[in-house]
């Protein structure tokens, strides 16, 4: 970043005492502050969650991130089963919502004619703009009472003796009902990004497969798609992110049940929703440091995943030659 | 003054390792009376309402080089666009007339597209490989078509084609590593060693040369020299020089018309019509 030439990093960032003009000057220090300010901010989170969860990491140790039993009345705080929902309705929700997107993004760009295709893509983004808490509400009234009775009853019935994850009672609050909204809720996001690449796949990449022979099918999915994956990827991380870090929607619909289930018919709990619903009536100093030992891992979580993400797109795209 | 040693400003001159050219290129017969390959007859195109091409009737005789030449926007891509129907992913196309390839129809009904893109391929202005290794590169129109069966055979007909296409010694170690990787008259005849392939009966060209220096230009015309003995050439150039040393036959287009197409060193030596003359010699184009 820092060129030498120009006398080092200090000096190109700080006014310099030049007779350069004063409004120059100002610039420079005004933009200096905001280019600071959100590093400073993210520091200051990372600190302030910190020393309040000092206290819990001190009490528990690992204990804590293994610990199973979440009973604030008996001073038991073991953030495994949030940890456990929140990962696992999130990978669910990529699962459902990747395909799904993709296949979406495939149809608008490749198949669709332009007078389907655009308002599609629009409605497509208004799944974006609904707030949470209208999901969560349309999660309560529609999505839980059909996931309840079309499709965890029979499931249950019919292979709950066999099938671990269908197994037990059918109470529609579930993980599963957590990963169908969380996944609907992502899908403007990934098919969006999914868009956006495949339309960037250069016209020559499409025109060389087809004038080899190939039908439309496999030039999409042999030359589009390969082309477009890093892009795909950075997209499905996009989503990711978001349903890791969702809280209202998730909150309403997954049962809040700090227990660790194999049945995607149980309920569950997750980290953002265990903040949202016990922060305000955290008692007690350990409690309060417990929540907040989970805030930091969750904020830890999506760190890692956003670093994990990015290795990913650069070594996709490298083994491309990109 | 001695005519022989008049400068002609568009004498052909040919490849150096041909010095029979000279002698093969004025005993070539006119077009008509050669197997034909590709023949358009009163074939017309528009884009939208834009009309592109005018009642183009043409011969392009089979295992030859056939140079269209022409200022920008006459015509001669899409004329060459249309032959494997590249066109076709534009909306709002429509022609009229027809092309025929060996006196098939390109445009019936009943076409498949796929096989004829297989049967006539086509090296882009600008080289296009995938971002892949440059063994997948070749081997992926044998793969999309079901041509080979077995590594092995695969692993023969991409060393065939890399030798065909002049490359093989220069990337024989590095047949994994990326196509991006080369250089761009390296990525050009790639992109031809991938057209052939498929083993195409027509290769189209269009200014297959036009992104790179002389002397990555100079191995591409070497390369089109001896391709022609296997292969039908279309090549549409900008470069009239480059026509005039690579093709047997050079067709005029102008304005979406097809003004005059005849043996390449009559045309540039001895144009029938004025509006070639002209722009052959640099007065408008």
């Amino acid at each position: 970043m820092a060129n030498p030439a120009d006398g080092g990093l200090m000096a190109r960032l700080l006014p310099s005492r030049s007779k350069g003009n004063v409004q120059d000057q100002f610039y420079r220090l005004a933009l200096l502050l905001f280019g600071v300010s959100i590093p400073l901010l993210f520091l200051f989170i990372v600190l302030r969650i910190g020393t309040e969860a000092w206290p819990a990491m001190e009490a528990f140790g690992w204990g804590f991130i293994t610990g199973t039993e979440w009973n604030p009345v008996l001073r038991e705080f073991g953030a495994l089963p949030f940890i456990f929902g929140t990962v696992v309705s999130s990978v669910l929700a990529l699962m459902i919502a990747l395909p799904l997107s993709v296949g979406l993004a495939i149809f608008l760009t490749e198949l669709a004619p332009r007078w389907l295709a655009a308002p599609i893509a629009f409605a497509t983004e208004l799944l974006a703009a609904i707030p949470s808490v209208v999901y969560g509400l349309w999660g309560i009234f529609v999505l839980v009472p059909w996931l309840r009775f079309t499709i965890q009853e029979p499931l249950s019935r019919h292979f709950g003796d066999v099938i671990p994850i269908f197994e037990g009672p059918a109470y529609g609050f579930s993980m599963m009902a957590g990963a169908v909204i969380l996944s609907i809720m992502i899908i403007p996001f990934i098919s969006a990004v999914t868009r956006e690449v495949l339309t960037a796949v250069p016209r020559d990449q499409r025109e060389a497969a087809l004038a080899l022979g190939a039908t439309r099918w496999e030039m999409t999915w042999q030359v589009a798609l390969p082309y477009a994956l890093p892009g795909i990827i950075g997209g499905a991380i996009l989503g990711l992110g978001r349903a890791l870090g969702e809280t209202m929607a998730i909150t309403m619909v997954i049962g809040n049940r700090p227990d660790i289930a194999a049945s995607l018919f149980a309920p569950g709990y997750t980290m953002a929703s265990v903040l949202a619903n016990e922060f305000a009536e955290a008692t007690g100093a350990l409690y309060l440091s417990a929540l907040m030992e989970i805030a930091l891992i969750l904020f830890g979580i999506t760190i890692v995943v956003n670093i994990f993400a990015q290795l990913l797109v650069w070594r996709v795209a490298k083994r491309g030659g990109r | 003054m001695n005519a022989e040693l008049q400068p002609s400003t568009m004498a052909p001159h040919r490849p150096s390792r041909s010095p029979g050219a000279e002698a093969e290129a004025s005993a070539l017969p006119p077009a008509r009376e050669l197997e034909s390959a590709v023949e358009a007859t009163d074939f017309s195109f528009w884009y939208g309402s834009n009309q592109a091409l005018d009642s183009i009737s043409l011969t392009v005789p089979a295992r030859k080089v056939t140079a269209l030449i022409g200022p920008s926007g006459c015509g001669k891509s899409t004329f060459l666009r249309s032959i494997n129907r590249m066109n076709d992913l534009i909306p709002g196309i429509r022609h009229e007339g027809d092309i025929t390839l060996h006196g098939d129809s390109v445009y019936r009904n009943d076409r498949d597209v796929v096989q004829l893109r297989k049967s006539v391929g086509m090296v882009f202005q600008k080289s296009n490989p995938f971002p892949k290794s440059i063994y997948q590169n070749v081997a992926y129109g044998p793969k999309v078509n079901r041509l080979v069966r077995g590594r092995a055979e695969m692993d023969e007909l991409v060393e065939r084609s890399l030798r065909r296409a002049a490359l093989w010694d220069e990337v024989k170690d590095r047949l994994d590593s990326s196509a991006l990787g080369l250089s761009g008259g390296q990525q050009q005849r790639l992109c031809i060693a991938r057209a052939l392939a498929v083993s195409p009966e027509v290769i189209l060209m269009d200014e297959p040369a036009s992104a790179l220096d002389p002397v990555a230009t100079q191995k591409i015309e070497e390369l089109i020299y001896e391709l022609k003995h296997e292969y039908t050439i279309l090549i549409v150039t900008h470069n009239m020089q480059q026509a005039a040393r690579v093709s047997d036959y050079t067709a005029f287009f102008y304005m979406g018309r097809l003004i005059e197409m005849g043996r390449t060193q009559q045309l540039f030596t001895n144009p029938h019509e004025e509006q070639t003359e002209a722009y052959i010699t640099g007065r408008f184009g």
